[in-house]
Formats: C-alpha cells, structure tokens, sequence
C-alpha cells in the first residue's frame, strides 16, 4: 500500500533521513521507532508532504505521492495526527471533527454564500457523521467546547476524531499517547484497535511507549541518526543488538 | 426559572425563538424609517452600509486571521465605479451595484495574492500602501474621476409609485442590500467553507493537512471581503451623492478596522455594533468636546476595549457567564456538571503541566 523506498532529507548539515526504504502492507499496522531526532517525524512529514524530501520515492497505492500538492494528500486516504497536537484551538470539537471530513466535501465558495439546497444536504450529512464520530470516541459531552482547555487524554481523542472523519485508508498516528498516565494509555491502545477494525485502517505509528507499539504493530522499523537499522516482527527488534544499543548505549 | 431555561434551551424552542427575534428585527428595522427624522434615518442608512464593509472585514480578518489595513481602498473603488458610472454613462443606479462588486471581488482576488506570502504586520503594511496610493491616483485620473474636485452625482430617487420621501427609500433600499450582504457572509461561513476558513486561521499547517487548500481559500476570502467593501462603497455613492479622493484617505481604512474590533472578532452581528459605533460615536465625541474629539474618541475606544475585550458582540455572553457564575456561586452543585475534585498524585502523570487545565475531570488511574 504505501512504499517508501530510499528517501534522504537534509536540513543544512544535518541530515534527517538516510536513505530510509520500507513498505507498508495493506491492513497492517507497522511501529515507527527510535532515539529522539532519530527522524520520526520528518518522515511522517514527508508522507504528508509537509516537507520534501531531497532523494527517494514514496508511492502510496502506485501513485507517486510526491507529486502531489500538499493539499491533496488527505483525499486520496491519508490521515494524521500531531505530536503535540495540531487541533484548531478556537474551533469547537465539534467543528474541528468537521473540518476533518473537509477532503470529503465538495461545496465551493459560490455554492456556500448561496447555501444551495445540496450545500445544505452535505452540512446535514457531515454533520451527521460527526454526531456518530463523537459518540463513537466518548466526546458527545465535549462537542460544543472549544478544542482547548480539556484534558489532554480528551484532546488527543478529539484529533484521533478529526483524522477518521476524513474517512483514511492510511492513518499515520504521531506518539500518541505521549503525555498520557497508564490507564489513559490501555485505553487509547483499546480504542485504536477498535477503531482500526471498524474503519478497515492500515497504520503507521511512532510512538516511544514500547508496550503500545509492541501490543498494536505487526512489524516495526527503528531510525536511529536517520537511518534504519532493523526491521522486524516486534519479538526480534526486541532482542535486536543495534536497537538496543541506539536505545540504551553500549558499556565502555 | 431552571424549567424555563431548559425548556428554552431545547432545538426547537431555540429556531422558535431565533425566527422570532429574525421577524422582530425586521420589523424594527424597516419600521425604522417612519418613525425617525430625515437626519437620523440618513444615519442609520449609514450604519447599514458601514456594516457591510465591516462584515466583508471581518469575514478576512475575524475569520480569515488576515489582516487588511487597506479595506478604504476597496470601498472607494466601489463608490467611484457607481459614480463614474453614473456621471459618465447615465446608469441606472442599480446597474452600478453588480459592476462595482464584480469589479472590486476581481479586484480583491488580484490583491489577495501578496497576502499568500505575507502574513501580520507585513501584510498590514503592503494593504495600508493601497489605501495610502489610492487617493493621489483619483488625484491624478481627472479626466475620469474628477479629479480632486470629485464627482456630483445623482442620489438614489425613490419612484413615484412608492410614495416615500428620499431618505426613507434609500433607507429601505440599502437596508435590503445590507440584508442580503450579511446573509451571503453567514452562509459562507456556516459551511465548509468557513470552516476552513477559521481552521488555516488557528493551525495552518495542519488545516493543509485536512485538505484546505490554503492559496485558494485564502485569496478568496480577501476577493470576497474586497467585494463587500466595494458594495458598501457603490451605497455610499447612492446615498451622498459625492464623491472625492479626500473623502476616502486612509484614515477610513483604519475607522473601519477599529470598528470592527470594537464591534466584535469573528461575531456574525459584530459588523452591525461596530457599524454603529463608527458612525454615531465621533459625533457623540464632538458634543462631549468641541476642542478635541479625537481624543474622546479615541479614549471611548480604550473604554469599550476594557469593558468588552471581545468586542460589543461579545458583551453579551460576558455578561451571561458572569451571572451563571454568581448564581452557580449562590446555589452550588445544583444540576451542574460536578466541581472538579484536585488531581491527586501529580508526580505520577507523565502530562506536561500546561497540558493540565483547570477543571479537569480527576483522572482515573487503572493498574
């Protein structure tokens, strides 16, 4: 389904990625992990074409997902969420919920100020469908609050909201449960299950908790310095000497 | 006094009371104009088309997180299409209406570009330089513009049929522009549309990432608030009759950005508030001190910025909370959601602490 094939970022000096390469298998869910600044991120970025990258193929569906303009990516079924959150503070989470389904709309400028019948039909729907989203994640009592000042468990349930609102086929989930206490933790891991079977999600997770990552992903890739250096059911990364070393450093 | 608010706050009791005060307010406002003196309905005529400037503004800079400096200039391209319309080519007067706002809307969207790159106060500065260059342009077009003589046109003439004295049938005709003004600005943001709008005001990067595609949806908020203004320009030229360079400088930009603030940020009746601030308060300013209205003017200003940070349209709801505080504070734990309890063992969650708000429900610890 999704194809990274060796893709190297350089900021200045520094480089990000290093030839990183590793597929994605339809229905799957597969670990992204490794030290801090190892390039997680950048290469959630690079699948979101937040930043491109300077060599190196991503295809997702055998569709080159670099030519693509940034903005197009969440239609063709890919969803994210933030590290730290990328929620619209001042949207309520109700309305951030609904611009999730944006990809999915398809009211123009002129349609809206004239609120044609089949604008109204859309916003019926869409809304609909945030109703049932909210419901689903435990977030109905919490819809006409604004998308700040809740608890942070809550906050990133909101955005795990907002990203299947797009309807994903992929679904990229940046440390999401950093930040969160261990009861807060199982719960999330339950409620990622859930919904990876009801919505049929392949995932792509980065995330620092071990026991998240091992429970979830069937496979899981280690950065480290911008490069991958295993690749593996999550038994073997487990015992894996090269993880282990870029994780905890090797006695003198 | 609980059963009725609740029974209040049911949905269709809610549209019951919101068709309600829609009808109330129509007939207030077109009832208007035969109650008031000639004088008073030209100021409120004013109020109408300042309002509709306002709504375009605010429809950039409330929702769009944009800022424009420059919305004069946009206004006075709409009154000198109508006028030069009128002065030159005989137009009906409401000919000039859709020309002015095609015209300024084309206007906006081909303005609208430098605001893709820049963004705060560099964006305020390249907008104010429109509003700055324009009246030396008018200046210099005489040939067209009149030059700095201006121009003397036609006011609005109600028909023969209608029976009405002037003011009251440029009233009635600018109040159902206005009408129709707002209710475009509500329905573009009551939508998709809108939505996306205030999500690339907040997050930017992530607004891209649900698929707003931000080059669009932000030179489009700039073509239509250009748009606004220029409808709001094109009544102006109805209404006075006049116009010249001198009248459109860019302190008329920077009024029409105060009254918006004043008004009310992203409100959708906040443009009317501001509307009516903008127009009555220099004369209230004037009465109060004949020497130095300026300065009354601009210490009203700092008054209502400290009483309604929101702006006017956010009085009320200030002033709602600050009841339901001090009723909740009088009967405590009556039906509301429960007080917070403090969360116990802080050390053992892993949150960042500004993650944490205040009134957090306790979390619950599962081992």
């Amino acid at each position: 389904m999704l194809t990274v094939d060796g893709i190297s970022v350089r900021f200045g000096g520094i480089t990000a990625l290093d030839g990183v390469a590793f597929t994605v298998e339809p229905g799957t869910a597969v670990g992204l992990i490794g030290p801090n600044g190892a390039g997680k991120t950048t290469l959630f970025n690079c699948l979101t074409r937040r930043c491109t990258p300077d060599a190196g193929t991503v295809r997702f569906d055998d569709e080159d997902l670099l030519a693509l303009p940034p903005h197009s990516v969440a239609g063709r079924g890919i969803a994210r969420t933030f590290q730290n959150l990328g929620l619209f503070p001042r949207l309520t989470v109700r309305e951030n919920v609904m611009v999730g389904a944006h990809s999915r709309g398809r009211t123009g400028h002129f349609a809206a100020a004239l609120r044609l019948p089949r604008v109204r039909r859309e916003e019926r729907e869409l809304r609909d469908q945030a109703e049932d989203s909210l419901r689903r994640l435990g977030l109905a009592d919490v819809a006409d609050h604004p998308a700040s000042g809740l608890p942070f468990g809550t906050l990133k349930r909101v955005e795990l909201a907002r990203a299947l609102a797009a309807r994903p086929r992929l679904l990229l989930l940046d440390e999401p449960v950093n930040g969160l206490s261990h009861g807060e933790v199982d719960a999330f891991a339950d409620l990622v299950r859930a919904v990876r079977e009801d919505f049929d999600l392949t995932l792509v997770v980065v995330e620092h908790h071990m026991g998240f990552v091992m429970g979830l992903c069937g496979k899981v890739v280690c950065l480290d310095f911008g490069r991958k250096i295993a690749e593996g059911p999550p038994e073997e990364i487990q015992r894996d000497p090269a993880v282990i070393e870029a994780y905890l450093g090797v006695a003198a | 006094m609980r059963t009725i608010l609740t029974t209040l706050g049911t949905g269709r009791a809610r549209s019951l009371r919101a068709a309600l005060t829609a009808l109330l307010a129509a007939a207030v406002a077109v009832g208007a104009p035969f109650y008031f003196a000639p004088f008073q309905v030209f100021q409120l005529t004013m109020v109408l088309l300042y309002a509709v400037a306002l709504a375009g503004l605010n429809l950039l800079v409330g929702f769009g997180g944009q800022i424009s400096l420059g919305h004069g200039a946009f206004f006075a391209a709409g009154a000198y299409t109508a006028a030069v319309m009128l002065d030159r080519y005989d137009s009906a007067h409401l000919a000039t209406l859709p020309v002015a706002a095609a015209g300024c809307f084309l206007l906006g969207l081909g303005f609208g570009v430098p605001a893709l790159r820049l963004r705060g106060l560099y964006l305020a500065l390249v907008t104010l330089s429109f509003a700055v260059f324009l009246p030396p342009l008018l200046k210099r077009l005489e040939p067209v513009t009149g030059g700095s003589m201006g121009l003397t046109v036609d006011k609005l003439q109600p028909p023969a049929w209608s029976g009405l004295a002037e003011d009251q049938w440029m009233y009635l005709v600018v109040l159902a522009v206005t009408a129709v003004a707002l209710l475009l600005a509500r329905n573009l943001l009551r939508s998709r549309v809108g939505r996306a709008l205030l999500a690339l005001r907040d997050d930017e990067s992530a607004a891209e990432v649900m698929g707003v595609r931000l080059s669009l949806h932000k030179t489009l908020a700039f073509a239509w608030s250009a748009m606004f203004a220029g409808v709001a320009g094109c009544l102006y030229t109805w209404v006075i009759g006049f116009v010249s360079p001198d009248s459109f400088s860019f302190v008329l930009s920077i009024t029409l950005l105060a009254g918006l603030v004043v008004g009310g940020l992203a409100s959708l009746y906040g443009p009317l508030l501001g509307a009516a601030f903008v127009m009555y308060v220099p004369s209230v300013a004037q009465d109060v001190s004949d020497a130095a209205p300026g300065v009354v003017f601009g210490l009203l200003i700092i008054a209502v910025m400290f009483v309604a940070p929101t702006g006017l349209a956010g009085l009320a709801g200030r002033a709602r909370d600050a009841a339901t505080r001090r009723l909740t504070r009088t009967a405590p734990a009556a039906g509301r959601t429960p007080e917070p309890a403090p969360t116990t063992a802080p050390a053992a969650d892993p949150a960042p602490a500004d993650a944490e708000p205040v009134g957090a429900p306790p979390r619950t610890e599962k081992e």
